[in-house]
C-alpha cells in the first residue's frame, strides 16, 4: 500500500475532557498520499482527533506515528503535519501574503516570495496579496487559510471542514483543484466533512465516525453498499431498514424472514446470522412494479405494497410505499421514460437482487443516523 | 402630506396638529434641527473641553505687568517661550516628573503585563483572588495610600532616601493595576487557536510569542503604557506624601500658588497639550497608513 513507509498512524488514541470521552480507543491507518476523509456528526470527536495528530492536543492514551516515528509528544512546530483551521485562524494583523508565508519564513526558506505568489496564485488570491484578512469574503479567506498550509508542502495535511463556507460552485471547484494537488504532491490528506457526497467524490477512503468511535472504514462504494451499521446506512445515503428473521444461512446466501414474505442475502453482506436483524436496501435498488405484473427470477420480492406518496425530482420520481405491516418503504426511480409513473394508491410490489440488500444486527437503532431537518443547515 | 408621512418621529412631534394646512417649510426646520441635535450638542461639549485650553495657550503669550501671571490679557509676548527654564526650579521639576514617569511606566508595563498573562493564561492556585486585589490599588483613597506609604517607607528607615527611588515605587503602585486591567481586556479577547495556528506553521514558543502574541497585544500593551504615563506625571497627592525634598511638575505648580504663578507655566501647560495632540495625530496617521 504505501511507497515512502510515512503512513500516518494512529493506535489506541483515547482523548477525554473529564469524563466526557471525545475520542474512543481510536485506531486507524492512513497510506502516504491517500486521500482519506473523516464523516460524521457534529460533536462526534472530528476536529478532536485532528488537534491530537497536529500535537494542538495530548491524546489521553494512545499514540500516534508517522511511518515509524512515534510523533505523540512532539511539539507541533516539529511536526511534518499542517492543518487548515476550522475557524481558518488566520493572522489578523498579517497581510495576506505574509498569511501565506508565516511557515516557510519560520523555517527560514529562502524563496518564500516566489512559492507564496505561486500559492496565491494557485487559489486565485494574487489581487489580495496586500490586504488583511478582515477585508476578505468568508470563501476568500478559507482560501488563503487552504494556501497558508499547502504552501509548506506537509507529510500530512489535516483538512478541518475546509469547503465549509464556499457557495456550490466554487465548492465543486476546490474539490477537484485539492484532488489535483494532493494527486500532485503526494501528501496525505486527511480530510474533515460534514459533507458526504464530498466525501464520497474525494476520498479514497472514508471512515465513519460516531459519539468518538470509527464505525466503518472502506472505500466509499464499500461503505455504501455494504453498511455494517445502521448508523452508516443511514448516514452514508439512505436506508430501508425493515425487520426479519433469520431463517438459514449458507456460506452464500442468507434467507430471512420478512413479514410472512421469504428473502435471500448474500452472505458477505450479512452482518448477523441468527435471530432478529434488519435487512437494509437502498431506496434506488427497489423496483416497483403493478401487482403481479412480471415474474422475477431470483429476485427478492415483497408484495402488497400500496403507493402512499409520489414526488417528482426532475431526474427521479421517489415514492413512499406503504406495507402491510405499516412501515413506508423509500423508492427511488430514474426517470427513463421508459416506464409509467406510478400514482397514489396503486398496488404495487417491490423487487431488488439479492446482491444489492445487507443484513445487520436488529439490536442497533435503526434510526441511528438518520439526517432530522435540523441536521440540513 | 407627503413630507408629513416620511418625516421621522422626532421631525413629526415638533409640528404637531398643524402639519395639515402648514407651510411645508416649518417641519423642515424641526427636522433640520432634529438631525443635528447630536451635532449641536458634540460642539457644545468640545468647546467646554477646548476653553480651558485655549486660554491656557493664550495666556503663554501674556506679558504681565509684575513677576507672576495675572488672570488678565495684559500685552503680547514671545518672551514666555524663550525663557521657560527661567523660574527658579521648574526645569528641574519637569526633568523629575519626567524620569519618574518614564521609570514607572516601564516598570508598571512589563510587570502589569506578565501579570496580565499569567491571570488570563494560566490557571494557578490563588487566580480568583489575585483577579481580585489587582483592583484594591485603584479603589483605594489616593490619600489613603499616600500617608500608608509615607508611614511604611518611614518605618523601613526609608526617610533618608525620600525622593525619587520612593516616588517610583509609589507610582507602580498604582499604575499597576490599571496596566493589568487594560492588557487582560484585550488578551482575554484574543483567540488563542492564532497561537495554535502560528505553532502548527513551525513557529516556536518564542517565535509564536514573537510573531503573533505580542503584536496582536501590542494595542493593549501601549495603551496601558500611555494611560500609566498619564496617571503618573500629572499624580499629586501620592507624589505629594512620598517626595520628601523633591519636587515634580505638579508639585512645583502647587507650591508656586502660593508664591504666584510664573507666565512659563502655561507655556508648559501649552507644550504638553501640543505634544499629546501631535502623539495622537501621528498615531492616527499611522493607523490610516496601513492598508
Ligand atoms: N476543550 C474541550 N473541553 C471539553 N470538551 C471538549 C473540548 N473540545 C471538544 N470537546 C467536546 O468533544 C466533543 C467533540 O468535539 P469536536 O470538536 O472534536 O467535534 P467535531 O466532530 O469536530 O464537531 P463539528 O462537526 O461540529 O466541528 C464535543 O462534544 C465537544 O463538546
Ligand atoms: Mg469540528
Amino acid at each position: 500500500m504505501s511507497q515512502g513507509g510515512r503512513d500516518l498512524r494512529l493506535e489506541g488514541v483515547t482523548k477525554r475532557f473529564g469524563d466526557f470521552v471525545a475520542v474512543d480507543d481510536l485506531t486507524l491507518s492512513v497510506p502516504q498520499g491517500s486521500f482519506f476523509a473523516l464523516l460524521g456528526p457534529s460533536g462526534c470527536g472530528k476536529t478532536t482527533t485532528l488537534r491530537i495528530i497536529a500535537g494542538l492536543e495530548d491524546p489521553t492514551q494512545g499514540q500516534v506515528f508517522i511511518g515509524e516515528e512515534d510523533i505523540t509528544g512532539l511539539r507541533p512546530y516539529k511536526r511534518p503535519v499542517n492543518t487548515v483551521f476550522q475557524s481558518y485562524a488566520l493572522f489578523p494583523h498579517l497581510s495576506i501574503a505574509e498569511n501565506v508565508a508565516f511557515g516557510l519564513r519560520r523555517r527560514g526558506i529562502k524563496d518564500f516570495k516566489s512559492r507564496t505568489r505561486d500559492m496565491l496564485g494557485l487559489v486565485q488570491l494574487e489581487p489580495y496579496a496586500d490586504r488583511r484578512p478582515a477585508q476578505l469574503s468568508g470563501g476568500q479567506q478559507q482560501r488563503v487559510a487552504l494556501a497558508r498550509a499547502l504552501v509548506n508542502e506537509p507529510g500530512v495535511l489535516l483538512l478541518d471542514e475546509p469547503l465549509g463556507a464556499l457557495d456550490l460552485k466554487l465548492r465543486r471547484q476546490m474539490q477537484i483543484e485539492l484532488k489535483r494537488i494532493q494527486t500532485e504532491i503526494d501528501v496525505t490528506f486527511v480530510h474533515v466533512t460534514h459533507d458526504q457526497e464530498e466525501a464520497m467524490t474525494m476520498a479514497d477512503t472514508i471512515a465513519v465516525m460516531n459519539n468518538g468511535v470509527i464505525e466503518q472504514m472502506g472505500h466509499p462504494e464499500e461503505l455504501y453498499e455494504n453498511p455494517e451499521t445502521t448508523f452508516v446506512a443511514n448516514f452514508l445515503g439512505q436506508s430501508n431498514l425493515i425487520v426479519t428473521e433469520v431463517l438459514s444461512s449458507s456460506p452464500e446466501r442468507v434467507s430471512v424472514d420478512c413479514h410472512g414474505q421469504q428473502l435471500e442475502i448474500d452472505s458477505a453482506r450479512s452482518h448477523t446470522d441468527s435471530g432478529r436483524g434488519w435487512l437494509g436496501v437502498r431506496p434506488e435498488k427497489i423496483t416497483a412494479t403493478a401487482r403481479g405484473a412480471e415474474g422475477r427470477n431470483g429476485a427478492n420480492l415483497l408484495s402488497g405494497g400500496r403507493v402512499s406518496d409520489v414526488s417528482f425530482v426532475g431526474v427521479s420520481t421517489q415514492y413512499l410505499v406503504a406495507m402491510p405491516w405499516g412501515q413506508e418503504l423509500m423508492v427511488f426511480e430514474q426517470n427513463t421514460g421508459q416506464r409509467a409513473q406510478l400514482r397514489n394508491g396503486d398496488e404495487v410490489d417491490l423487487a431488488w437482487a439479492p446482491e444489492h440488500a445487507f443484513l445487520l444486527d436488529a439490536r442497533q437503532d435503526a434510526h441511528a443516523g438518520v439526517m432530522t431537518p435540523e441536521d440540513l443547515e | 402630506m407627503a413630507t408629513t408621512l416620511t418625516r421621522g418621529a422626532s421631525g413629526a412631534a415638533t409640528s404637531g396638529g398643524t402639519a395639515r394646512q402648514a407651510p411645508p417649510r416649518k417641519p423642515r426646520l424641526g427636522r433640520w434641527m432634529a438631525d443635528r441635535a447630536v451635532l449641536f450638542i458634540g460642539i457644545l461639549v468640545l468647546v467646554y473641553t477646548f476653553v480651558p485650553i485655549g486660554y491656557i495657550i493664550a495666556l503663554s503669550f501674556n506679558q504681565p505687568s509684575g513677576r507672576s501671571a495675572t488672570a488678565a490679557f495684559e500685552a503680547f509676548t514671545w518672551g514666555n517661550w524663550s525663557t521657560i527654564c527661567d523660574p527658579d526650579g521648574l526645569c528641574e521639576s519637569i526633568r523629575l516628573s519626567f524620569a519618574v514617569s518614564i521609570t514607572a511606566t516601564i516598570l508598571a508595563t512589563v510587570l502589569g503585563t506578565l501579570m496580565a498573562f499569567a491571570l488570563v493564561r494560566h490557571s494557578f492556585r490563588g487566580r480568583a483572588a489575585s483577579n481580585l486585589v489587582i483592583f484594591l490599588p485603584m479603589a483605594t483613597p489616593e490619600v489613603v495610600m499616600g500617608a500608608s506609604l509615607l508611614a511604611m517607607f518611614v518605618s523601613l528607615g526609608f526617610d533618608s532616601v525620600l525622593g525619587f527611588i520612593t516616588i517610583v515605587l509609589a507610582h507602580v503602585l498604582f499604575c499597576l493595576s490599571f496596566v493589568v486591567v487594560t492588557v487582560k481586556a484585550r488578551l482575554v479577547g484574543m483567540d488563542s487557536r492564532l497561537e495554535q495556528a502560528a505553532m502548527d506553521l513551525y513557529a516556536n514558543e518564542w517565535q509564536t510569542f514573537r510573531r503573533v502574541t505580542l503584536p496582536l497585544a501590542m494595542p493593549g500593551i501601549v495603551a496601558a503604557a500611555l494611560l500609566a504615563f498619564s496617571l503618573s506625571f500629572d499624580d499629586f497627592i501620592v507624589t505629594n506624601f512620598t517626595a520628601g525634598q523633591s519636587v515634580t511638575f505638579p508639585l512645583y505648580v502647587y507650591g508656586s500658588k502660593l508664591k504666584g504663578f510664573p507666565p512659563q507655566l502655561f507655556v508648559v501647560g501649552s507644550l504638553m497639550f501640543l505634544v499629546s495632540f501631535a502623539i495622537v495625530i501621528g498615531g492616527e496617521l499611522w493607523r490610516r497608513r496601513r492598508p
